[in-house]
């Protein structure tokens, strides 16, 4: 520590006092406590106990945990196949979402950090639409989608074509929420990516721009290459942010058309909460909890790897 | 700010001087290529915008005017109407003031419990310190939507749900805020509160009076993005608050709003309020927020 190294010997007994008073003494440990009380009670705790309720049919009308299951909740969720539809859901629109809200944003970066003058109507028009809650965007977005008055149909129409239904259609209505989350979300990427290409130290550019590199190859050899972890992060913040996806798609569609777009965490809700079983609903929470984690672990695995090569 | 603005600037500036000299025909045309891919950037920008603009012109529209087809921008006769039929037809002056004091408290609870133990973690030496920041880091893999069946059933044992004690709490604790503490107090020089400690000041002065006022641009982001967190939080208080007068903004318009039928003006213009404060967060601190983004970065 800097204090040992600077202290001279005059001081050394009020350095050790000092020292003492750091390491000991209950206030250290009073820092920590009023966090971590609340860590352990709506964190940890829940955590526990969820993992508890998921060996028992607990209820949600009934106190206490009810009869012990054993492992019946989680054979009953493997063998059920509208966990496994709306676990393929939750995965089809992580696939689907998360290549646009990589690339696309990353493209609107290269360009607008090239741009001198009104960067900040960028950031306006990319990054308001993230900060506003789900609520609203999905009422926004079920008005665009309205047959027959709402504008996309318009828009359609103007055209000469007919819609599609594209919140009805069971075939569609799981890309039409893929549009809604790339529109409302980009913008927390686009920040990310801006604030990586703010990093890359400009003398790089001057030295392949005397290489005799355009625009076009510096961007592929140079910019791209030295935003590897800022893409990295991106893409794994993105997985796990599309895994949790609910808000929108239970606003929009409600799961529906016929359980068409039904994701994990609203098959937990609807277990737990409609079905009032929330012991079973227990168990596929920490299903979905242990794939969040191994995406996770991925990550850092891929971080240290960077950080190794690097 | 400025100087994180210019510096891009200059770069693209000294990019441009340093490329054009040598060459000639074949930089025009990558000039074009330039310019032409700004154009599209430019048109989807505006693309971007256009579902708030519709959201606001149909708000200020009559109903009849929104049932027209094909939909168009124009508004036969400007109306406020829809405004007043949301205050009246749902509860959401209430719902604003539910939300800014849950909001509110969880900001300032955030922040001081987080930054209590960023500081803790950053300068004191305890026992099983080593400890508690791993576990504190790994609980930012922990996604709260995954725990909402525990947690309702601890509120309900607790007999608090439907109360401001189940809408605040759980959304108190921020493994990532304590992150960004201790991430900021491991930057700042010590000498300060050693400074203090020789004059006798104990953990609770170096923490409020030294450190605390030190840790502004830290406490800044926390709260802005917590704040902002808080306020679109969805999930969460749909199940805690079960009537009406209890739901907060997000919950009340998905909850109420959207099952009020199909009146659409109406429900722009309660998605336009729903979104009005959140714009004035983001015009007052556009700044702090891109940069506690960036700073999120967990670089």
């Amino acid at each position: 520590m800097t204090a040992t190294a600077v202290s001279v010997p005059q001081t050394a007994t009020k350095e050790a006092k000092r020292e003492r008073r750091r390491r000991g003494g209950w206030g250290n440990a009073g820092l920590l406590t009023p966090f971590l009380i609340f860590y352990v009670l709506f964190l940890i705790g829940p955590l526990i106990y969820d993992v508890v309720m998921s060996f028992f049919n607990t209820s949600l009308v009934l106190p206490g945990l009810g009869s012990f299951a054993g492992l019946a909740n989680y054979r009953e969720l493997f063998s059920d196949s509208r966990f496994w539809q709306a676990m393929w859901h939750t995965i089809l629109f992580t696939l689907v979402s998360t290549p646009p809200l990589v690339i696309i944003p990353l493209f609107f970066a290269i360009v607008v950090n090239r741009i001198k003058h009104g960067q900040w109507f960028f950031r306006l028009a990319f990054f308001l639409p993230y900060i506003l809650p789900s609520a609203v965007i999905a009422l926004v977005w079920t008005w665009l989608y309205e047959p027959g008055y709402g504008l996309i149909d318009g828009f359609f129409h103007l055209l000469g074509l007919g819609a599609p239904g594209w919140v009805s259609s069971p075939n569609l209505a799981l890309y039409s929420i893929v549009i809604v989350t790339v529109w409302w979300t980009i913008g927390f990427n686009f920040v990310l990516y801006l604030a990586g290409l703010q990093d890359i130290p400009r003398d790089l550019y001057e030295a392949s721009a005397l290489d005799g590199a355009g625009r076009w190859k510096q961007t592929w050899r140079l910019t791209i290459p030295m935003l590897g972890r800022t893409i990295t992060l991106v893409t794994v913040l993105q997985i796990i942010a599309s895994l949790k996806i609910f808000d929108q798609v239970y606003l929009i569609t409600a799961g529906g058309p016929n359980y068409a777009t039904r994701t994990a965490i609203e098959y937990i809700y609807d277990t737990g909460f409609t079905d009032e079983r929330v012991g079973y609903a227990s168990a596929a929470s920490l299903v979905l909890f242990v794939v969040i984690l191994l995406v996770s672990f991925v990550w850092l695995a891929l971080v240290r790897k960077q950080e190794r090569g690097v | 700010m400025t100087v994180a603005i210019s510096t891009p600037r200059q770069r693209s500036a000294q990019e441009g001087t340093a490329r054009s000299a040598p060459r000639g025909k074949k930089d025009w045309r990558a000039n074009l290529f330039g310019r032409a891919v700004t154009g599209v950037v430019i048109a989807l920008a505006l693309v971007w915008l256009i579902p708030i603009a519709w959201t606001l012109d149909t708000s200020f529209k009559s109903e009849n005017a929104t049932i027209i087809i094909p939909a168009t921008w124009a508004i036969p006769k400007l109306t406020f109407s829809a405004y007043g039929a949301v205050f009246s037809a749902t509860d959401l002056g209430r719902w604003y003031i539910n939300s800014a004091f849950v909001s509110i408290v969880v900001t300032v609870l955030t922040v001081i419990t987080a930054s209590m133990a960023g500081y803790a973690l950053s300068r004191r030496r305890f026992r099983g310190k080593a400890f508690f920041y791993a576990a504190i880091l790994a609980g930012i893999m922990i996604p709260p939507q995954a725990l909402i069946v525990p947690l309702f059933r601890e509120f309900q044992t607790a007999h608090l749900i439907n109360t401001y004690w189940a809408l605040v709490l759980p959304q108190v604790p921020a493994p990532i805020a304590v992150f960004i503490f201790k991430k900021f107090f491991d930057g700042i020089p010590i000498s300060l509160e050693q400074a203090a400690e020789v004059d006798g000041a104990g953990w609770w002065t170096a923490y409020r009076r030294i450190a605390l006022p030190l840790a502004r641009p830290a406490i800044a982001a926390v709260s802005i993005f917590t704040f902002v967190w808080t306020w679109n939080n969805f999930l969460w208080p749909f199940l805690a608050a079960t009537s009406q007068t209890m739901m907060t903004i997000p919950a009340g318009i998905g909850a109420v709003v959207s099952g009020v039928g199909i009146i659409n003006a109406l429900q722009m213009a309660s998605a336009v309020l729903g979104a009005l404060p959140l714009v004035f967060v983001f015009l007052l601190a556009q700044r702090q927020i891109v940069e506690g983004v960036a700073g999120t970065g967990l670089k």
